[in-house]
């Protein structure tokens, strides 16, 4: 480069040069287009994409959550509010049964103004019952419908859920729930649960 | 004034403490001596309080030398190594010995000890956890031998009782809570079972953890173990904020640290006061919270509207409503204030001043209970103004006095922490408990207490028997405690005056409510004004009304809290100001309840609904103690100050309610302003006006009564209130009440052969029926019933204690 005087341009600096960033265009004109028709065509996130956030159910429609705040008190947006309350077996006194155990999450509300959807709640939680779903159109015009419910927020009743309240499985514990043990499924899940 | 008198006498002991030389007292305990040099030993098993027992392992000690020349072999556990001169201890800090021991035992601690620390309530606040990092390591041994890592565990949780849940699997076995249960309270229910990794804490079949003091082993646990219904899961320690504050319950002034946590208290922990409580509390005082937050909480103020009906109301509204109808009662004979037991200090002054400047009468009564003019005059003579500072007897006191006599008081029931102090003194002191009351309680045993059998009435032949006795004669060193039942006796007070002169003992009232002292204080009563001021004494009189400006203070002697309704009931009263009253804890509820109904204009001030705010032409809601700064003033006289735990603008304190009164009074020419608005402004009056500094009024002794009804038939009803029953304190935590004590009557063994298990005892104003319980030692003649445990109470429901009844078999 030094040699060259720079007074005289050569050809390929005169012609080539001004044109070849058109090679781009011309290129990426034969190439599949990325723009997303968004909101015309929804594709798929991520399979491990954060989005709303889901409370998860045992399979036989109780549910996992047991009100134990710990995902409150991971959040590093302060997004989760949590209220326990005792299930009871007494159902003559009005006793009800949300969830396996003791406790269960009487209001659960996670605000999306706040949320970061880190997920650092879902690690926090000891029975898997928070998830975050692929869920990602969470904006609206009030900021009320911004904080999700516990009702909002529940996974949806399968084939062979029952609404709780309802009593456990007949002979089981929550032990045995949180092996993953139910009737006609007497092999463990796998999933961990408490870990001993 | 120290709790612990005898130990500035003692030798010290200069020990060796990881190169610190230190002189502590004899038998000093190495753990404690390695405090005075800034050593924190670990420690699960040790506790200041109770004896040491060397259970949890986990804080040895290599020991060079012993004192003598020799060391140790193996490392020691210094919670129960007392110390010797010239002794070297190598602890943690400077021995690899004892750091290695101390990881090893906590090892083996961990190896069941389950890791829910993330759901457990302990979690934040346990030693356990804190020690297993700060003395622990990282890695178990015991992960992946023999057991394949598999913990064992228990089914979760049982119930030692109704209140305190115990999760086996957290247990590391300190045995602090069953030797709390044997040392302190004395109530040995619970008890180490089974052996090497089952051994676990239980109780026996049908004999629950019933201990009036049950809930401090919850508080001492050192793992999550033990937890109580009424707090398990409901939070975790770095939720809360914890302010402290003083147990409303009784007149022992506990120190407690309240926990509150999104607006809502949840839990009530002792505080640690060496001078009032040590560190324990009753269970009244631990869980009875929810009264505060029931449904039936007055929130607004409320006015009788034409149509006969309460309707809601402004402030300014219901201020001058009551204005209006206090002033025309004041044309129709006066008003009378009746205020209760549960005021803080500041809220009775307010009262106390709002009776003489605004309503312009003595007219004023704290004592919403059986009471008498005897004990009136014995409150201004002889308990007014007297404290700690004054000479006053004191907790410590009871520690040290040779003997403690009780006169129509059972501590166990009544004063917790007087029981165990008394039992703590009994105990380790021989201090000589001896109880006119007429048999032998569950707690008199337990403080190895003589009973002096005496049927009630008879209190003051008993006293007076004292003075001189062969086997229990009392002198200067003993004490005599007299309970505030005793004012339903005539002639006790005197008697009990009569023998504290002549014997030199130490004499001491202990009410039942937390703010009975601070009323006397504040001057709630006919006869005083505040600070002990006699309103006889025309130089006090003149005292208060120029601290207070105004021209002059009411000279007639007031009514008492009978007299008030009896004249409401007569006509001679218009109007009443009523606060804190339940009108089944006076004297004859029937005729409270007619006189609120007689009066021509009632103001009530009260926190929930009842039979009191319903007949009420005004209601105002005060706010309760969470929601105020306040002081109650303990039975010693100590004043025992605390700060809102809560804020809550729109609870006001009953000091700005009656303020607020008297303005409106004020502006239709009734009296003065009170001339405050807030705690802290009376607070500083009070301080401004002090105590009287002329002569006390005189005490009016009755002579001893004759007990001429000898040749009556039936039985005398002896009776007070237990711990734990129906008051309404204790609403709204159904396992507290689940703890209780059974209603039982007791009766003699020739009542029981004749009446049966089941008897119906039967007073001048209705009977009951109960199960019947053998009194062994019972005095012939004396029936026992719980007052407060039955129905509407004992008052309404049987018969004035004191008074004969007949006890006839009954069908269950």
């Amino acid at each position: 480069m030094a040699d060259k005087s720079s007074e005289s341009k050569s050809f390929k600096e005169q012609f080539i040069d001004p044109v070849a960033g058109f090679g781009v265009t011309f290129r990426t004109m034969f190439r599949k287009v990325v723009t997303e028709q968004y909101p015309f065509e929804k594709l798929p996130t991520a399979p491990r994409f954060h989005g709303r956030h889901q409370l998860n159910r045992w399979p036989d429609g109780l549910e996992k959550c047991i009100g134990c705040e710990l995902c409150a008190w991971a959040c590093p947006a302060d997004a989760i509010y949590v209220e326990g309350a005792s299930n009871s077996d007494d159902v003559a006194n009005g006793g009800e049964r949300f969830s396996p155990g003791e406790r269960y999450g009487r209001v659960y509300q996670i605000n999306y103004l706040r949320c970061i959807l880190c997920g650092l709640c879902i690690e926090a939680c000891p029975t898997r019952a928070l998830t975050m779903t692929n869920e990602y159109e969470l904006a609206d015009d009030n900021r009320t419908d911004l904080i999700y419910e516990k009702s909002d927020l529940l996974a949806p009743l399968l084939p062979g859920m029952e609404q709780p309240p309802h009593p456990m499985a007949d002979g089981l514990d929550e032990g045995d729930y949180y092996r993953g043990i139910f009737a006609g499924n007497t092999t463990p899940a796998g999933t961990g649960g408490e870990s001993a | 004034m120290t709790t612990t008198p005898d130990k500035t006498a003692t030798d010290l002991v200069s020990v060796t403490i990881d190169g610190i030389q230190v002189d502590v007292p004899k038998d000093t305990l190495v753990i404690r001596a390695a405090e005075q040099v800034g050593v924190q030993i670990p420690r699960f098993c040790d506790h200041p309080l109770l004896a040491p027992v060397g259970a949890c392992r986990q804080c040895l000690v290599e020991v060079p030398d012993a004192g003598n020349g020799r060391g140790f072999p193996k490392p020691q556990a210094a919670c129960t190594l007392p110390v010797a001169p010239g002794m070297v201890v190598s602890t943690q800090i400077t021995s690899e010995v004892a750091d290695k021991a101390q990881q090893g035992v906590m090892e083996f601690l961990l190896i069941n000890h389950p890791l829910d620390c993330p759901v457990c309530d302990k979690g934040g606040e346990c030693p356990l956890q804190n020690q297993a990092m700060s003395n622990g390591q990282g890695e178990s041994r015991f992960v992946a031998s023999g057991s394949g890592g598999v913990k064992r565990t228990f089914p979760k949780p049982i119930n030692l009782s109704p209140q305190v849940l115990l999760d086996r699997e957290r247990c590391i076995v300190c045995q602090r809570c069953t030797r709390f249960a044997e040392e302190i309270p004395g109530d040995p229910f619970i008890a180490l079972v089974e052996r090497g990794a089952m051994q676990q804490i239980g109780i026996a079949e049908n004999a629950p953890f019933l201990s009036y003091f049950a809930g401090n082993t919850i508080q001492i646990c050192p793992v999550g173990a033990l937890t109580s219904e009424s707090y398990r899961f409901r939070s975790r320690p770095f939720d809360l904020v914890s302010s402290p504050s003083v147990a409303e319950h009784d007149a022992c002034g506990s120190a407690i640290r309240v926990d509150h946590r999104r607006g809502k208290v949840v839990r009530r922990l002792a505080g640690n006061d060496p001078e009032v409580n040590e560190e324990w509390i009753t269970d009244k005082d631990r869980f009875a919270f929810t009264y505060a937050t029931q449904d039936d909480r007055l929130t607004y103020p409320q006015v009788r509207d034409t149509d006969g009906s309460l309707r809601p109301a402004s402030w300014p509204e219901a201020f001058a409503v009551a204005a209006r109808g206090l002033a025309a009662a004041r044309q129709q004979g006066g008003v009378g204030v009746l205020t209760g037991g549960r005021l803080t200090g500041e809220d009775a002054y307010a009262y106390s001043k709002f009776a003489r400047v605004a309503l312009g009468t003595n007219d004023v009564d704290f004592r919403a209970r059986p009471h008498s003019a005897e004990e009136a005059s014995f409150l201004a003579a002889h308990v007014v103004a007297t404290g700690p500072d004054g000479g006053a007897v004191t907790f410590g006191d009871l520690e040290t006095a040779a003997t403690v006599v009780l006169v129509g008081f059972e501590p166990e029931d009544e004063a917790g922490a007087i029981f165990l102090r008394l039992r703590k003194s009994a105990v380790h002191h021989r201090t000589r408990v001896l109880a006119v009351a007429p048999f032998t309680t569950r707690g008199l045993s337990k403080m190895n207490g003589t009973l002096l059998p005496t049927a009630p009435g008879d209190e003051p032949a008993t006293l007076a028997s004292l003075l001189g006795h062969a086997d229990h004669g009392i002198d200067s060193t003993a004490v005599i405690l007299v309970g505030e039942r005793l004012a339903t006796v005539p002639g006790a007070l005197s008697a009990a005056v009569d023998l504290a002169a002549r014997s030199g003992a130490r004499l001491a009232w202990v009410p039942r409510r937390a703010g009975d002292r601070g009323a006397v204080e504040a001057g709630c009563l006919p006869n005083l004004l505040p600070g002990g001021r006699p309103v006889a004494d025309a130089a006090a009189r003149v005292d208060a009304a120029t601290a207070w400006g105004v021209d002059s203070l009411p000279e007639a002697p007031g009514r008492d809290g009978d007299a008030i309704v009896a004249a409401l009931l007569a006509g001679d009263l218009g109007g009443l100001v009523v606060a804190g009253v339940e009108p089944a804890d006076t004297t004859d509820p029937a005729a409270t309840t007619a006189a609120l109904a007689a009066a021509s204009f009632v103001v009530a001030l009260g926190l929930r609904a009842n039979d009191v705010t319903r007949a009420a032409d005004v209601v105002l809601p005060v706010a309760p103690v969470t929601d105020k700064a306040g002081t109650f003033v303990n039975w010693e006289g100590r004043v025992r100050g605390f700060d809102a735990v809560l804020s809550n603008p729109a609870s006001l304190p009953d000091l700005r309610v009656l303020a607020g009164i008297a303005e409106e009074l004020a502006a239709l020419g009734h009296g003065a302003p009170l001339g405050f608005r807030t705690v802290e402004e009376v607070w500083s009056e009070m301080a401004q006006i002090g105590p009287w500094d002329g002569a006390r009024a005189a005490f009016e002794p009755v002579a001893l009564a004759t007990s001429g009804a000898q040749g009556a038939q039936g039985l005398v009803l002896s009776s007070w209130k237990l711990m734990l029953d129906h008051g309404s304190m204790q609403d709204g935590d159904k396992h507290l009440a689940a703890t209780a004590r059974p209603a039982v009557a007791r009766v003699g063994r020739a009542v029981h052969d004749a009446c049966g298990p089941t008897v119906t005892v039967t007073g001048d104003r209705g009977s009951i029926t109960l199960p019947a319980e053998v009194a062994p030692d019972i005095v012939d003649g004396v029936v026992w019933l719980p007052a407060g445990s039955t129905g509407r109470g004992l008052l309404a429901d049987v018969a004035s204690p004191g008074t004969r009844v007949t006890v006839t078999g009954g069908t269950p």
